[in-house]
This record gives C-alpha cells, structure tokens and sequence, in this order.
C-alpha cells in the first residue's frame, strides 16, 4: 500500500518542522516528506488540505479492559476508538482479570491486538504478582513477551520494603517501574480533601497522599538509581516535588490525565458519577500548576487515562460509582482545547502527546523508539490527521469506545481526526 | 465550553419539587415551610389528627438505612396528610438480594408511587434517585451519608423560631461530630440562610476540619469558647465507630472536654435553648441534668418534626416537575 498525503500543514513536534507539504507512505514507512520522487505512484491520495498532518498520538495510560472486564470493554471496541482518536501507539495497564502478571496473558493480549491491526499495544506488566504487594513478577520474561515497564495500576505497594526490592530488582535490569503516588491509607476517599469534599460530605483524598508517596519514592530511587514513571498526578503540591527531584536530576518522569488538566473538583455539581475519577480532581489551584508544570516540561505527557466504565457501575451513588472515565477519543481534542486556552504554539502542544510520552517508553520501544511519536523519512509511518478548525460536540452515543461516561459530554471541543494511518495502512477515516 | 447546571430540586419556576438539600433554598422558601408547618401543628391537637392534602397519594419510605424515629416522623406526617403509607426496609430485603437502587426505584415507581422518602447510607444517593424517576413522582432526602438530613435542618429551624424569633441576632452553636453529620450540614445552611450572623462548629480537629470556614462558620476548637454566649447550642450525636476509627481515643474523654454540663452550659446565655437531634448518648456528649433540664427543647423538636415533614410533602406535592 503506498499512500501519498497532499498538502497538509506536516507539524512534527520533535524537529519544529511546521509547513504544508507531502508526505509519501509506503511498505508500513514514510518514504519522503517534501516532493515524493517521480516514480512514487500512490495507490491512495489523501487530500489534506487544511488539515494537520501529525505523528499518531502516544496514549501512556489506557485500560483495554481485557482479559476479565469484556462487559465494559473489549479490544475491538477500545482499539477502534484509539484510532478514531489518532492513537496510534497504546500502553495499557495491567489491571485486568487476571492481572497481567505472567507472560502467556501479555502474549495474548499482544496476539489479540496485533490480529486486530489497529493501534500498537505496549503492556505493562504487574509489578508484583496479582497486583497483592507481596512477590515479584518475573520481569525478564514479561519483558520478553512485550512488557515496557511495570505497574501496581490502582494497588499501591503497602510494604515499603517490597516497593524497595522491586525498584532494586527492576534497576538491575534497567526496567522503569510505573507508580501512581498515593498513600494506601490517607489515599481511602472519593473527592479531594477540601471545602467541597467537606460541604457535600464526601470523604476527601488530602494532598499528602500523594506528597508522602511522592517523598517515599524519591528517598527509594535516590538509593535504587530505578527509573520511575509517576503516574497521574492531581496535586500542585505534588508537581513541586517533581520538579525539586528533576532538578536534582533522578530519573523520573511524568504524566497528568486530561480530565485533570480541564475540570476541578467544583465540577462534581450535584453529585455527577462522571466527575468520579482516580485520583480525585483537585482544586483551581491544582489544575493551574498541572497546566504550568505541562507547560514548562515538568509534566513529560499528558494522557487519556481511558477506562471504560459500564452503565450499571455509573448509575450508583457518586461514592458507589466506579472510577474512570472514556477517554481515547477526547484526547487531541481536549490537548487542543488546553493549546487554545493557553495560547501554546500547536508543534508545542502536540508534543505533550507524540514526542514527550515516547521519551518516557525510551528503547522499551524497541525498533519503533526513533520513529514513533514523530514524522521521519525512513520512520514507522504512524499518522494522525486532523482537521483543527472543526469544533464538535462530545456525544456519549457516539463514541466507538464501550465506556460512554465521561465528564465532557455535551462539550463543544476542537480537531476532528479524519484519517489515522498505522504502519503505513489506514485504520480510521472519517473524510 | 462550561455547561450549565440546575438546582435539581427545583422546577423550571423556581418551586420546589423535590426536597434533596437545603444548600441553595431562598430564605422565603424556607420560611413558607416553617410557616406552613405552623399551621400543621394545630391539627396534631384534634381529636381527628388528618387533613385531606395527600389523599390518594402513595408514600413509600425508602430506607435503606436502618432509623425507627425518622422513618415513624414521616409515616406520621404522611398518614395526617391522608396519604397511603408503604413502608420498605430495604436494608433487609432487595439490595441484599444484589438489586441495583435503581432497578428497586424502578419497580417501586411501576407501583405508582407519588412520593419516596429516602434514607441512604452515602451522600447523594436521594439526587441520582431523583434524577431517575418519574417526573410526577417527588423525592423527600431523609438523610444520606454525612451530606444532607434537611427535614431535621428545617425543624430545627423551627424550633430556633418558635424559641427566638428573630435569626438576625443569634449566635448558634453546634457541638460534636460535625465531619460525620449530615443533621449538622443541614443546620448550617440553614442558619446561614436565615442570617444568623455567628454559627459556630465546636468539637476537636478530627471531627471540625478547617474547610467548615467556608461553609461561613466560626470553627473553635475549645468548648467554652464555643458556647460562650451562645443563645442556641445544638449538640450532636457521637456514634461509637468514631472510637475504632482513631478520631477519638474514648467517649469518656470526648464528655470531658466537649460533654454539655451544667457548668459548660452556664457559659451560654441563660435564655439559651439547648437542642439534639436525636437519639441522645445520656453522658457522652450530654449530660442528663442537661438533657432533662427547663433549657432543653429536645422533645419539642420531636413535636415540631411531624409538622415540618407534614409541610415539606404537602408543598412538593403542590408542584409539578
């Protein structure tokens, strides 16, 4: 399949470049950006004209819901809504049913997926087995069946002394250990500790459940030198100590979820289940330091946190109701809606999901770690386009995803994703 | 790209449809329930204690947490309304057998239910209720989690008029487990809506978090300082879990500093009125000299309490969706 895209506006976050032109696509790579040689005969054109022509975004948390939880997802409908979301490049959490804890079930999701044709899927494997806090997994296997890192998903690691272990143990290796800093204990509530959390009598999250995580694993990465990826961050308390240890110089990174980066914990209303997420969001003040730390590159990327959530486990109390909400489909445009506010350059913000998140992966990535996340002549041809001008409306019905909950529904939000091109073949296309 | 949101519990006009908080309620609302209340007493002294207002009307009581005295006050005040009363305990039946809360109010509406009053163990259960059912049918919060329990905010309102009159002049005190009470959240609505320029929430830093400032009270931390000159003190159930949950080290230590004496209650002023919502711990948060003394009006709240739920349900029912 050889493809040519005419005349889009080409903005590749990781060179700056930011121009209309071609680019030319064939045997799964991008053969040229610019004028395509004379002996390039396409079998598909794609007019792209006021469109971007961008990298396929990289989306660092998602929940395929696969194996265990099909009732509110399978991999057919969560990979069409990457791709519908120009996601082309995926890791998945290992909270499934069973947990991602041994290679056979990562070899499998990785076969499912691969059958599927759709977005790449980058699993990351549970830290301890069953997700229970207590042995380890076996990692080199798990990294040989396709595993980029390893996480406690939701499950923080009681025992400090086993977190200790299982940094040592993966730094061995060099494996990056993906935590969610919150505090087993102050972490039990369902809004953020606050004067709304006290007015409507919800128990709250306070912020030092996430600072004394935070503290906790930069005194373990000071003595492991492990490489650790903080997940979802929800605090401006917490984005400080991030910076303080970047500047340092450990080597950590990490990622807000969208829904934090626009809402805060005022938009709970009258008890809204969609507003339920994980963590709690916070206060104004806390989505204005999530913004300057995405910003200012304290944040590495921005993510949908894409968890698919069933009907029945929504309409329940707000505190009843099951975290999460869909998000694969939302991303560009809430990323976009966040530029817009921001007034960030669009090579800039793109970056939070192309080029930023796939620094964090580094060479687990493997043969695709030069070329994912940007626009290269010899690169995997992974491709999202859009248009930005379009403004559309969030409608439950519509998305492709099984989770039809989300806090935007209703929202008017910019960039429609009208092609998105996986290894060179078209995998959505909405013209 | 901010969407609007309406107060749930009110019509397109502004009426009241549904009682579910008393957060956001204009002061003339809640003065007409208080006032319709009033008239409601009188018919609690005849010999035929019934008027005709909800004849015909089927009431359910939802309970899904267990409370004998909230729920027999509405079965009081819905059978003086000529309503049917039917009562479920719910907490014993079908959500035991796995049904949802809104598969079990849906089968209820199916029954032709004009009215539910809902008793719910988390916060916000009666808006997701009401947000699903019917639009003839009227939803009534008897409590739910620590958010809301505005029938007893509304007789303790009452009760504050029938004993002083005037709100714009008071200084009230609540004292005890504010973070857990719903009874509490309601009274402060409630008196900040009526004006009450002080309301203050007594208690240690574990049951009075700081955030209450927000809500527009005065938070103390210290008992004598907290009732000083008070005209009204509304003290609060303490529930034994808040022991096992390190809140507390014991009931004996919480009446020793935060208890109401005699000798405390001399700090306030000596018209104060002393009020609970029920039911009372004889020596942990109150003293039975207190309790049963001329400046209790524990019981009269009882009393009150059928005339404000006569009055809450009698006004929803009088307004359509």
């Amino acid at each position: 399949m050889k493809i040519l895209i005419r005349q889009g506006r080409v903005v590749d976050p990781a060179t700056g470049r930011d121009e209309v032109t071609d680019i030319a696509i064939a045997a799964g790579r991008i053969v040229a950006i610019g004028a395509a040689s004379a002996d390039f005969h396409a079998n598909r054109t794609l007019d792209a004209q006021g469109l971007v022509v961008a990298p396929g975004l990289v989306d660092l948390a998602v929940r395929l819901r696969e194996p265990g939880h099909e009732h509110e997802g399978m991999l057919e409908s969560e990979m069409a809504a990457a791709v519908a979301g120009g996601v082309t490049s995926l890791v998945c959490l290992p909270d499934t049913d069973p947990p991602l804890d041994e290679p056979g079930l990562v070899e499998m999701l990785k076969f499912r997926a691969r059958n599927l044709n759709q977005a790449h899927v980058y699993p990351l494997g549970a830290l301890t087995r069953g997700l229970a806090g207590e042995v380890l997994t076996e990692m080199a296997e798990l990294t040989e069946s396709g595993c980029v890192g390893f996480s406690q998903a939701e499950v923080p690691v009681k025992d400090t002394l086993v977190l200790h272990r299982a940094l040592l143990y993966a730094a061995t290796f060099g494996y990056t250990t993906w935590l969610r800093p919150q505090d087993p204990f102050l972490g039990n509530g369902v809004a953020a500790k606050g004067p709304l959390a006290t007015r409507m009598g919800l128990t709250g999250v306070p912020v030092i459940a996430e600072t004394i995580a935070l503290n906790t694993i930069f005194e373990l990465v000071r003595d492991t030198q492990a490489r650790v990826h903080l997940c979802r961050l929800s605090s401006a308390a917490g984005i400080e100590l991030v910076r303080r240890a970047k500047a340092e110089g450990l080597p950590v990174t990490c990622d807000v979820s969208v829904n934090h980066l626009h809402l805060t914990d005022v938009d709970i209303g009258y008890f809204n289940a969609a507003m339920r997420l994980v963590p709690p969001l916070r206060q104004q003040r806390d989505r204005d330091a999530i913004r300057a730390g995405l910003a200012d590159g304290t944040i590495d990327a921005l993510v949908s946190d894409h968890t698919p959530v069933d009907a029945d486990m929504k309409t329940l109390p707000f505190a009843e109701a099951e975290p999460g909400a869909t998000g694969l489909e939302l991303l560009l445009a809430l990323a976009l809606q966040w530029g817009e506010e921001a007034r960030r350059p669009l090579s800039e913000t793109l970056a939070s999901i192309t080029t930023a998140p796939v620094g964090v992966l580094g060479e687990a990535l493997g043969s695709l770690a030069s070329s994912a996340g940007r626009l290269v002549a010899g690169g995997v041809a992974d491709v999202c386009l859009f248009d930005p001008g379009e403004r559309w409306a969030v409608e439950p019905g519509a998305l492709r995803s099984q989770g039809k909950h989300t806090p935007f529904a209703g929202y008017q939000l910019p960039g429609r994703v009208k092609c998105t091109i996986v290894a060179g073949h078209i995998a959505h296309e909405a013209f | 790209m901010m969407l609007p949101r309406r107060n749930p519990q009110l019509n397109a006009h502004g009426e009241l449809v549904h009682l579910l908080s008393i957060e956001g309620l204009p002061r003339a609302v809640i003065h007409q329930i208080l006032d319709t209340a009033g008239t409601f007493l009188s018919v609690n002294d005849r010999e035929v204690k019934k008027v005709p207002l909800l004849r015909g009307k089927s009431v359910f009581n939802l309970f899904f947490e267990n409370s004998t005295r909230t729920r027999t006050t509405f079965e009081i005040a819905a059978k003086r309304l000529s309503a049917d009363v039917i009562n479920l305990d719910i907490a014993r039946s079908s959500t035991a057998k796995g049904e949802s809360l809104l598969d079990t109010i849906a089968n209820l509406s199916a029954m032709h239910a004009d009215m539910f009053v809902v008793r719910h163990g988390e916060s916000g259960a009666p808006y997701l209720i009401a947000q699903h059912c019917a639009p003839h049918v009227h939803v009534v919060n008897a409590g739910d989690g620590r958010h809301a329990h505005p029938t007893q905010g509304l007789l303790d309102m009452y009760t504050i008029r029938h004993f002083k009159q005037d709100f714009t002049r008071l200084t009230v005190a609540i004292v005890g487990d504010i973070v857990h009470s719903r009874v509490a959240r309601s009274d402060i609505h409630a008196l900040t809506t009526l004006g009450v320029p002080e309301v203050r929430a007594v208690g240690p830093k574990t049951l009075v978090p700081g955030d209450l400032r927000e809500m527009g009270v005065r938070v103390c931390h210290d008992m004598a300082e907290g009732i000083r000159g008070a005209d009204v003190i509304i003290m609060l159930r303490l529930q034994n879990e808040r022991m096992s949950g390190a809140l507390l080290p014991s009931a004996g230590e919480f009446f020793k500093n935060y208890g109401l004496t005699p000798d405390k209650l001399a700090l306030a002023k000596p018209d104060a009125i002393v009020m609970h919502p029920g039911p009372i711990n004889r020596g942990v948060e109150i003293d039975s000299a207190v309790a049963d003394g001329r400046q209790s009006v524990i019981l009269p709240q009882v009393t009150f309490g059928i005339a404000v739920r006569m009055a809450v349900m009698s006004t929803i029912a009088g307004n359509t969706a």
